[in-house]
């Protein structure tokens, strides 16, 4: 009988079955951890997105309240309009006179000992191969070079037009490349995988190629060098961040001043105005569109490319030219009666960071019955209807603001006083742009695609527009276009679709966020001017480590930068903890934590999600927020005592800070005043909702390494504040005294 | 009574898994639109702290996808199915001692580990066969790269520390 053989296959069979049982379990759990770790990268990306928003509408919201204050407030003495007079100098785009003074260059003396490269125009391709090479050694570019090379470089954006045409019957191939954003190693990799520019290759530079990296100085040296080199192969466009108010808060102005310390000014000046020289937009073969942000529904290229683009100096605020004033008075009056319950107003000082409209809708409506959507940054109202409005409702508001700030009590006038030198319309009106000039531009450079159909204002940027699949196809058949390129949005695979292929999406700075967050790409055009992608990740390192380790890696970077942002809003947070525990228990659900959390922070993260890595500890599926506050500031401080609402509130606004500080140093020497100090915090604090007397100021001041002379280093001002967390958390406990700012005996952090 | 307490209690577990599968739902509604791309399903359900096998997958996404596919699902009909399954608690995770014994099935020799070859001819092979992504990622984070093998006991350790 067979019965042997049938055993053995019978157990042969169970064996395999129990094999595959097993595999199939393994499989099963191995998918759920992948999953899990999908779900992070996920939550992880939207973090870090929703940071950097934040802070983008703080930008602009920092400045829609100068623009504010310099159209309404009159200054009562010579110091005060000085002071907020200086804080807009830099505005004023530097005249054609003034520009010749930028030769003197030819004077600056480069030292024998100088060992960099050296320049001489014409520029040679072999110069700027050479330049390349010179940066990745790291070697520096003497101020001397810089500023002949960037004078040369304004020299040649002079002479064209706003939108770029190029033909693709001269280069065989075309290259575009989005945001580089200071990352020379991106660059240098593009150069390296795609081969360096030639007239048989052609390339695009689609905008943002500074801040936040660490040598935007260098990539805005190479790219302007090719650009002399190959004048008709090498374009640039313009990003939002080629502006000198962005440049203030995202870094740029910082690289500069620090590479260049004595001639650090004089190129940031002649950089203001390179940056307003460059093209706005790439039109390769009257096919496809090459612009940094995106468009709107009232995009006009015809328009676009007639505007005077050089008097766009900075897309963050606009000071345009003033209409008729009897027709702004009639429309002011107006809307005065149409907008009933008016929303409160913008600009004053919230406690969160909600991105809030910056318009009043009713106005809107009332007053733009043609234009759908697009809107500035700033208040479109001519400042004469707004402050016809504002009167209305908000005087007693904004009293209570300037009384804080120091300055004394306004009188009812009809109209601001001009700054010295609005004095002349004419002059005036040469200078500026129109309202519609200033937005058709802020359209470009700031929009971001979304899927829906339609137009809406772009509230998480705090300018331009978000622009639906219906609008680009209208702006593609009126122009018969094929596609349109575009950048500003970091994406995690360098690139992306979208509006059915109609919109590319391409960003060249890899590891954006963190080590290992995205891949860069670049985007060649072919024959029919189809696209190829090619990516890349210019860091060694995130190769060797599994996907588990990156997103780990970058995780952990996120949620760091979340906790903070958690702590910075300890008290806010503490308000909303109580209201939802009535019963004083000290603790409340985690439904409750994460509603609470939302409604302070504003970041529309998915709480939930993240819960597991911000709250470790649950009594009874509830949370303990007492302690749970008091953890978190550990972390920031290892201290226990820190209550200091004033170090939460600097926490919170350290770049707003730096961005006031900077603005105020309008020589960017590096210095201000103690008084210029001092009516800088006034202001900040005001506008922060910050309640802080004039004694803790000084000590505050006086705390940081203060020269006799009345200066104070804001750099080392602003490197203190970092340095509370590093020493504190090095265990300098006891000098990390807590800010009481209930008692007048204020104890300072004794900063070093 | 007892009756109106359990009612009560389950009320708010529905309250409670609503406002999670919500939550997850949205980190993939690129859209805005309440919904997600059926292809990030899985994700999204396994997230939610089930551990389907492929096969419960593909019945649970034919629950909840349209009578004629569209390649999305929406968040209405997802919500009643997830919920369910939540609160049924189906396809719950799997312990980290059956998860060891399921290897040493498949190390019948009790060497405590299993060959890069072994793991890759089971996992692509068998059961609910991995892609090649899958494959070489796993491999990526299992393999000990002196001994070219997966040490199963250290290996489901670590990923389990990982995970928490």
């Amino acid at each position: 009988m067979g019965s042997g053989t049938s055993t053995q296959h019978h157990f042969a069979f169970q064996n395999a079955e129990k094999a595959f049982k097993a595999a199939v379990l393994i499989q099963r759990w191995y998918r759920r951890y992948m999953a899990r770790l999908e779900m992070r990268r996920h939550c992880t990306w939207s973090i870090f997105q929703s940071i950097e928003y934040a802070g983008q509408q703080d930008q602009v919201k920092l400045h829609n309240f100068f623009s504010y204050l310099v159209d309404h407030f009159t200054p009562n003495n010579h110091n005060e309009r000085d002071f907020l007079n200086r804080m807009f100098t830099e505005e004023r785009s530097p005249q054609d006179s003034e520009m010749e003074n930028c030769r003197d260059y030819e004077s600056i003396e480069v030292p024998d000992s100088y060992t960099g490269p050296r320049l001489s125009f014409p520029l040679l391709p072999d110069h700027a191969t050479a330049l390349v090479e010179a940066f990745r050694v790291k070697q520096r570019l003497h101020a001397r070079y810089v500023l002949n090379l960037l004078y040369e470089a304004r020299k040649h954006l002079v002479q064209l037009p706003n939108i770029n045409r190029v033909s693709t019957c001269y280069s065989e191939e075309i290259t575009v490349c989005g945001d580089l954003h200071g990352q020379l190693d991106d660059l240098i990799f593009i150069f390296y995988k795609n081969g360096l520019p030639s007239p048989e290759r052609a390339y695009v530079f689609n905008g943002d190629f500074v801040d936040r990296g660490k040598d935007s100085v260098e990539i805005l040296m190479v790219l302007f060098a090719f650009m002399l080199v190959y004048p008709k192969e090498f374009h640039l466009n313009r990003g939002n961040h080629e502006d000198h108010m962005v440049n203030l808060r995202y870094g740029f102005t910082k690289e500069v001043m620090h590479k260049y310390k004595t001639h650090g000014k004089k190129i940031l000046k002649l950089l203001q105005d390179v940056f307003c020289w460059l093209p706005l937009a790439t039109l390769v073969d009257e096919k496809v569109l090459i612009l940094h942000g995106g468009v709107s529904d009232m995009t006009d290229l015809e328009f676009l490319a007639k505007l005077d683009r050089h008097k766009i100096v900075s897309t963050m605020r606009c000071k345009t030219r003033k209409e008729d004033k009897k027709q702004a008075e009639e429309k002011g009056k107006a809307n005065q009666t149409s907008s009933a319950g008016t929303p409160s107003p913008w600009f004053l000082p919230q406690s969160h960071s909600l991105p809030t409209s910056p318009l009043c809708p009713s106005t809107q409506k009332a007053h733009r019955a043609g234009r759908s959507s697009s809107v500035p940054c700033r208040v479109p109202l001519d400042p004469k209807e707004l402050s016809h409005w504002v009167r209305h409702s908000v005087d007693l508001e904004l009293e209570k603001c300037r009384q804080q700030a120091g300055f004394p009590e306004i009188k009812e006038k009809e109209e601001p006083l001009p700054l010295a030198s609005e004095a002349d319309p004419e002059a005036e009106g040469r200078r500026e742009p129109t309202q519609e000039e200033w937005r058709q531009v802020v359209d470009i450079l700031w929009s971001d695609p979304m899927a829906q159909e339609g137009c809406k204002a772009n509230t998480i940027r705090g300018g331009g527009c978000y622009f639906g699949p219906n609008v680009t196809e209208r702006l593609l058949q009126k122009y018969n276009l094929q596609f349109l390129i575009r950048s500003h949005e970091c994406k995690p695979e360098g690139y992306e679709f979208c509006h059915s292929r109609k919109v590319l999406t391409i960003f060249s700075a890899s590891n954006y966020y963190e080590v290992g967050s995205n891949r860069g790409a670049y985007v060649k055009l072919g024959p029919a001017l189809s696209p190829h992608i090619v990516q890349f990740q210019a860091n060694k390192a995130t190769h060797t480590l599994t996907m588990r380790q990156r997103i780990s890696r970058v995780g952990e970077s996120a949620l760091r930068a979340l906790r903070e942002k958690l702590f910075a809003h300890s008290s806010d947070l503490l308000v909303e903890f109580k209201k939802r525990d009535k019963d004083k228990t000290g603790l409340i659900t985690l439904s409750d934590w994460a509603a609470a959390v939302e409604s302070v922070l504003h970041l529309g993260l998915p709480w939930r999600m993240l819960r597991p890595q911000l709250v470790s500890s649950l009594t009874d599926n509830k949370l303990e927020y007492k302690s749970w506050l008091k953890n978190l500031a550990k972390e920031q401080f290892s201290h226990e005592n820190i209550q200091s609402s004033l170090l939460e509130a600097l926490y919170r606004n350290r770049s707003n800070l730096e961005t006031i500080f900077r603005i105020i140093d309008s020589d960017h020497s590096g210095f201000i005043s103690l008084d210029e100090f001092r009516q800088t915090w006034k202001l900040f604090s005001s506008h922060m909702n910050i309640d802080v007397t004039d004694d803790c100021i000084c000590d505050l001041a006086r705390s940081i390494d203060f020269n006799k002379d009345g200066h104070i280093d804001i750099n080392e001002f602003l490197e203190a504040f970092r340095l509370v967390e590093q020493s504190c958390s090095k265990g300098y406990a006891s000098d990390c005294q807590a800010t009481n700012t209930n008692n007048s005996d204020c104890s300072s952090p004794d900063i070093h | 009574m007892a009756d109106d307490r359990d009612r009560e209690g389950t009320e708010i577990a529905v309250a409670e898994f609503h406002k999670k599968i919500k939550d997850a739902f949205e980190v993939f509604d690129h859209e805005s639109n309440n919904t997600v791309d059926v292809r990030e399903i899985g994700t999204i359900i396994r997230s939610l702290g089930c551990c389907p096998s492929e096969g419960e997958l593909h019945d649970l996404i034919a629950e909840v996808e349209e009578e004629e596919p569209t390649g999305y699902i929406r968040f209405e009909k997802f919500l009643p199915v997830m919920t369910e399954v939540l609160l049924e608690r189906r396809y719950r995770p799997i312990p980290e001692d059956t998860l060891h014994r399921a290897f040493e099935v498949l190390d019948p020799a009790k060497r405590g580990f299993l060959s890069k070859e072994e793991l890759i001819k089971h996992m692509t092979g068998e059961g609910e066969p991995f892609s090649q992504e899958e494959m070489e990622e796993m491999l990526s984070a299992a393999i000990d790269p002196e001994s070219n093998s997966i040490h199963y006991k250290d290996y489901i350790t670590m990923m389990v520390i990982d995970e928490n």
